[in-house]
């Protein structure tokens, strides 16, 4: 499995994404720069954590319209795995390749602390390593993670099981109290009708290591590394 | 021609700094107050030869780039440069 972390300028979590991938899990790896117009034969796009373009205007709004971006949305296309995490969920959903978008958390706050998701999906790529009902342990670092959709959307994703990811205590319950930033039904990740492109708020990649504090963020690299999910792509 | 553009979040989307600015207006004795919202003010200098072809090309800016539909609305008015 070749995983490519793309770069914009003002992405921070390209390094850490690329430690799990190479250094933890033993596999291929290549960066991608926001200019790059060849995906490199990757099989697993990732768009990591920052502040791509210094998130102006609105939080990935310019990143989308990197050369690198218009790549992406053909390897999306055909069925190419895509994993937005923070800043790059933020810019799939720009790109209009996840509905809905991120506004402002509810309290103001940047929030950079652990928080509990339950798992609604294990038969994607991303999650297959995870238990039916499992509670993941994995820290978030936002200001801007409240999950918006319209309501004819909201219901639409909830009618398909595209929330994967819902904020949770750590019994697995999903309550107001264990949501962190207001998104609606305490959504933390969701994944496009065909399954091929996940984008989630929290920080797997910054829990892959027990010296972390917590591994299971390990979990989805490994499932995407082990997923027998094979692309064709140039 | 300048335009003079108003993103505003939509009203169905929660916008958390226009309740806090409102609690801060009421904190200061403005209880008037009932509403607030929190926008963004852009102002967009270009080349257009009549106002029609101005007001098309800043409607697909704002359409494409300065406003994100699912949760903000625009409007815009375009002036003659010199008239700031």
């Amino acid at each position: 499995m070749k995983f490519g972390v793309v770069v914009f300028p003002g992405t921070w979590s390209d390094r850490d994404c690329g430690w799990v991938i190479d250094q933890v899990l033993n596999q291929d790896l290549t960066y991608l720069w926001h200019k790059d117009t060849d995906l490199k034969g990757c099989d697993c796009v990732i768009l990591p954590g920052g502040f791509a373009y210094g998130d102006y205007l609105r939080t990935g709004a310019i990143a989308r319209f990197a050369p690198v971006m218009e790549k992406i949305g053909e390897f999306a296309d055909r069925g190419g795995l895509v994993w937005g995490i923070c800043n790059g969920f933020q810019v799939l959903c720009e790109a209009g390749l996840l509905p809905g978008a991120l506004i402002r958390n509810a309290s103001l706050e940047f929030r950079c602390q652990w928080s509990h998701l339950l798992v609604e999906r294990t038969d994607l790529p991303f999650t297959s390593r995870c238990d039916d009902g499992e509670v993941l342990r994995v820290p978030i670092s936002h200001g801007e993670g409240n999950y918006f959709a319209d309501p004819a959307t909201l219901s639409k994703l909830e009618q398909r099981g595209q929330v994967v990811f819902r904020y949770c205590d750590a019994q697995g319950r999903v309550l107001p109290g264990a949501n962190p930033n207001g998104s609606l039904h305490n959504i933390a990740g969701i994944v496009n009708a065909r399954g091929n492109v996940l984008g989630m708020m929290p920080h797997p990649e910054r829990c892959a290591e027990a010296e972390l504090g917590g591994a299971d963020g390990l979990k989805l690299f490994r499932s995407v590394a082990e997923s027998a999910f094979k692309v064709l792509v140039s | 021609m300048i335009a003079r553009v108003i993103v505003t979040p939509k009203a169905v989307v929660n916008d958390p700094q226009g309740i806090t600015v409102k609690q801060g207006l009421a904190a200061l004795g403005f209880r008037e107050v009932t509403d607030v919202r929190v926008g963004k003010y852009i102002e967009v200098s270009l080349d257009a030869s009549t106002e029609h072809e101005a007001r098309q090309r800043v409607e697909e800016m704002c359409r494409q780039l300065l406003a994100n539909h699912v949760i903000e609305d625009f409007r815009f008015e375009l002036q003659r440069d010199g008239h700031r």
